[in-house]
């Protein structure tokens, strides 16, 4: 393998923002290239910009570079401009780190965590110079493969990715290391492409999607069988049951160019079991798995310390919820780095709905109160009911009370239109939420304003409402044109949607069965590219496709499935019980809670229960405050005191 | 207290612009513990003075950055040769520190003092002679008119009393040596190399409008810009903002090739 860059430098002159093509980042490894070691290409089918801060990309970067027998190198979809030039000139795809040839690696393998990448995942395999198509792969090709949350429903990608990997990455991607050292040891000879595969197979968590059949009767799947016996019938995600083994990214990249998220990010947790029936990532991650407390606080400081940044941001899908949160906060927030001597923020990408979540925020955003951003998905009780969460309509007035008396002036609110048995009147509730959430603002300051942004519900594979028929483009718009009209002439509310029609796709991507992989193919011919990015979405491509191939995009996306009907994913799993799900499912329809198990008996939903693991959780206690959720009488009602911390303040001014 | 560091950006990183090398800087200073001040303000920010900004693509040997030192904090900084290794640490390959020393109290900005700028630009496909007929007939001018657009107006200046002296060099190769460019004129390598020196008073002169000027038909592909120095006029000649020692330099050319 040789480095391509003498080649490309003339022509990164020529496109627009080159530096997210050079490497070079703090915290980028060189790997060796020693023939002996797997190979691997880690590729995030976005741009640099949106790739680069994924955090289970730059996990498994550091766990295979610091194998003896793996190195790991990244790469990012080049925008169109790259392309043009890269197809022009006749140079590949290649990696950031040492401008290798994609194609020369053992292994592409793609991070999935939105359908609308699935072309540019085609895009990249055919810019590294590999047949698009896994049966047009010759031994000396790259093995392709993808992990993340799409790959929950992997099948509209079933010819072209030669292995998916369910659920966490840390582990089983040693283990797949192990079976490719052999492969590549004994020369990679004509046929044994499906020899490895079928050793790879047998890994848990890794599915082969060549392996299996699929029959169908007329449009409906009957059964998905393994080929061989030795091939598994279900395969179950990968579940790391203590994170605090784990301590990754351990270097965290930082980048020389501007990216989203650019701030240190640890993660505290993993996993949710709020429960929201919409949340395919609180379905498929549980069980709830805490960083112990100590290690964030060794993570945050030696961070700061090496990376030079000056915020950090505690992830994970309700941050809030993390045992202890408010010591951990204001440790981090009292002594940053260890010294003392520059300020830092912290930030909570995921706020609670509540008033005590934001007595948080309010003592660790002393520096930049600008915006705040709630997420009570509903616009009325019953509603919040039906997607079970259990967010009263006090807590959020508290909240928002809370968040503007503290000196915020923008308020942000997300909510979903096209929810199970969702009425007229639910939907012009998020138009009154939003109204009234303004007005407490303007008691506080004249210009003080609520963002409503709306989002078309997309159902989810492995989530109580697999069996929702979505709704159609055309009811989606009716119903962002009802809360247009009612929101026009109210002051300080400001309404966004997003589109329906790329809304329709995610749909027909979301739960697509292995027919959709010609439709995907057609689409990415066709140039259809970059498809979350407005400006290269089209829906006509789509629908041209759906129609060459004699698909019917109504039986795919707005069709309710059946009890009993056989999903294209039947044959995966994500340790939930269907008879969970679809109990939850008729709890839904019936407007029935359901509380959180993480401090509640359990109810066995079998993401535990089937895998011998447990919550990892430092305290059994419900967090204070907010009814959301945590078990406590929600039909009372009341106060809830924003309590603030006690804590250095983050600085402003000069020291 | 001010204090002022010449650095380079060649190699890879040529391609980062003025803004992310801003934030890379930021970030090495805040690892190095250097007390920054910090202005006043909702958003305070380090108080960092870059000179003239450079191109995203451009490679230099001169780009300086004042540094303000928060004067309630001045005795934790380090001694200043200690900072410039600790600094080239936490830079990325291709920017290295190459000097490092206090500003004298009350000296103007790096905008305001920088008079004039030497570029070299290098051609890998440019024949010599053609290389050389552009400026003999450049210098040969008495006026050489660029237009431009600015504030969406096309606006004609004349570039010649800005053009302090250009050479045609054969070969595209960047000279090295930092005291004496000339003499190291490159033996046999394909291509040309123009070096010159720009002004930047009242406005800077870029190395792309020189070559407009040079390349009126823009028939030279893909011409390699490098900054070799800035310059301060005064009365008995010029200076550099802050000279660099030449063994710095050598170091950088392999590091960053």
């Amino acid at each position: 393998m040789t480095s391509i860059w003498p080649q490309l430098e003339p022509v990164l002159a020529r496109v627009e923002k080159p530096a997210r093509y050079i490497g070079c980042e703090d915290g980028a490894q060189t790997p060796s290239h020693d023939p002996s070691l797997v190979a691997w290409l880690l590729l995030y089918p976005d741009t640099y910009e949106i790739g680069l801060p994924n955090q289970g990309l730059q996990i498994l970067y550091e766990i295979l570079n610091e194998r003896d027998d793996a190195t790991a190198e990244r790469s990012y979809a080049p925008w169109t401009d790259l392309e043009a030039e890269l197809r022009r000139t006749g140079l590949p795809l290649f990696s950031v780190d040492t401008h290798r040839p994609a194609g020369e690696f053992d292994v592409m393998a793609f991070n999935l965590s939105a359908e609308l990448v699935f072309t540019n995942l085609l895009n990249c395999i055919d810019l590294a110079g590999v047949p698009v198509r896994a049966a047009d792969r010759r031994p000396e090709h790259p093995l392709v493969f993808a992990g993340g949350h799409c790959t929950y429903n992997p099948e509209p990608l079933a010819d072209f990715v030669d292995a998916f990997v369910l659920g966490d990455g840390e582990e089983v991607i040693g283990e797949m290391t192990d079976v490719l050292r052999g492969w590549k040891a004994s020369g990679k000879t004509e046929g044994s492409r499906q020899g490895v595969l079928r050793e790879l197979a047998k890994v848990p968590g890794v599915y082969v999607p060549s392996l299996y059949d699929v029959a169908y009767d007329g449009p409906a799947i009957v059964a998905v069988t393994p080929l061989y016996p030795d091939v598994p019938e279900r395969i179950e995600k990968r579940t790391v049951a203590d994170l605090g083994q784990w301590p990754y990214p351990k270097n965290q990249l930082v980048p020389l160019t501007e990216v989203v998220h650019d701030r240190l990010n640890v993660e505290v947790f993993r996993g949710c079991t709020r429960g929201c029936r919409f949340c395919q990532a609180g379905m498929i991650t549980r069980p709830v798995r805490e960083r112990p407390a100590d290690q964030v606080r060794k993570m945050v400081t030696e961070g700061i310390r090496r990376t030079g940044y000056d915020e950090v941001a505690l992830t994970s899908l309700s941050t809030a919820d993390f045992s202890g949160i408010e010591r951990v906060v204001a440790d981090i927030v009292g002594d940053p780095g260890g010294c003392g001597t520059s300020p830092v923020s912290v930030s909570l990408p995921s706020l609670r709905v509540d008033a005590f979540t934001v007595g948080i925020a309010t003592e660790i955003q002393k520096a930049r109160r600008t915006g705040l951003t709630f997420a009570p998905e509903a616009g009325t009780w019953r509603m919040r009911q039906v997607i079970n969460k259990l967010i009263r309509e006090e807590d959020l007035y508290g909240a928002v009370d809370a968040a503007f008396s503290q000196g915020w002036k923008r308020v942000k609110l997300y909510f979903l239109t096209g929810l199970p048995t969702e009425t007229d009147e639910d939907t012009l509730g998020i138009a009154e939420l939003a109204r009234r959430c303004a007005s407490i603002g303007q008691g506080y300051h004249q210009g003080a304003s609520v963002t409503a942004s709306i989002g078309g519900f997309v159902p989810k594979p492995f989530t109580p409402f697999q069996w929702f028929g979505q709704n159609t483009v055309t009811e989606l718009q009716r119903k962002v044109n009802l809360l247009r009209d009612a929101t026009r002439k109210v002051r300080g509310v400001d309404l966004k949607w997003h589109d329906p029609k790329a809304t329709l796709v995610e749909g027909l991507l979301s739960r697509g069965d292995r027919r959709l992989g010609a439709v995907l193919e057609r689409v990415w011919r066709a140039g259809g590219t970059f498809q979350e990015w407005s400006e290269h979405f089209a829906l006509d491509r789509w629908l041209e496709a759906m129609a060459a191939e004699g698909l019917s995009v109504d039986w795919y996306v707005h069709r309710h499935r059946t009890e009993h009907e056989v999903l294209p994913w039947e044959h995966l799993s994500a340790g939930l019980h269907k008879d969970f799900l679809w109990q939850d499912w008729r709890d839904a329809l019936e407007a029935v809670g359901l509380p959180d198990c993480r401090w509640t008996p359990c109810y066995d939903c079998g993401a535990c229960t089937g895998y011998g693991i447990e919550h990892r959780v430092a305290s059994a206690t419900p967090p204070a405050g907010g009814s959301q959720g945590t078990g406590q009488d929600i039909a009372v009602g009341g106060e809830v005191p924003v309590r603030l911390l006690t804590g250095r303040p983050v600085s402003a001014g000069p020291r | 207290m001010r204090i002022r560091v010449r650095f380079s950006k060649v190699g890879k990183v040529r391609f980062l612009s003025h803004r992310d090398l801003a934030r890379i800087w930021e970030r090495a200073l805040r690892r190095t513990d250097v007390p920054v001040a910090y202005s006043v303000g909702f958003v305070p920010r380090p108080r960092l003075h870059f000179g003239l900004a450079l191109a995203t693509g451009a490679e230099s040997w001169a780009e300086y950055l004042d540094i303000d030192i928060d004067p309630d904090r001045v005795d934790q900084l380090a001694p200043l040769d200690e900072l410039a290794v600790k600094l080239g640490d936490a830079l990325p390959v291709g920017v290295e520190v190459l000097a490092i020393g206090p500003v004298v109290p009350g000296s103007p900005s790096l905008q305001e003092s920088v008079t004039s700028c030497g570029w070299s630009i290098a051609f890998a496909e440019l024949p010599p002679d053609l290389a050389a007929s552009a400026v003999e007939r450049a210098l040969a001018a008495s006026e050489l008119p660029v237009t431009r657009e600015r504030k969406g107006r096309s606006v004609t200046d004349d570039l010649r009393p800005q053009l302090r002296s250009l050479q045609a060099l054969s070969g595209a190769v960047h000279p090295v040596h930092p005291e004496d460019p000339w003499a190291t004129a490159p033996g046999d390598e394909a291509g040309s190399t123009i070096v010159a020196e720009l002004g930047t008073q009242p406005r800077t002169v870029r190395p792309s409008e020189l070559v407009a000027v040079l390349d009126p038909g823009t028939t030279w592909p893909d011409g390699r810009v490098r900054r070799l120095y800035q310059w301060i006029a005064h009365e008995d000649g010029r200076r550099e903002p802050l000279v660099a020692p030449p063994s710095p330099w050598a170091r950088t050319e392999v590091r960053a090739s």
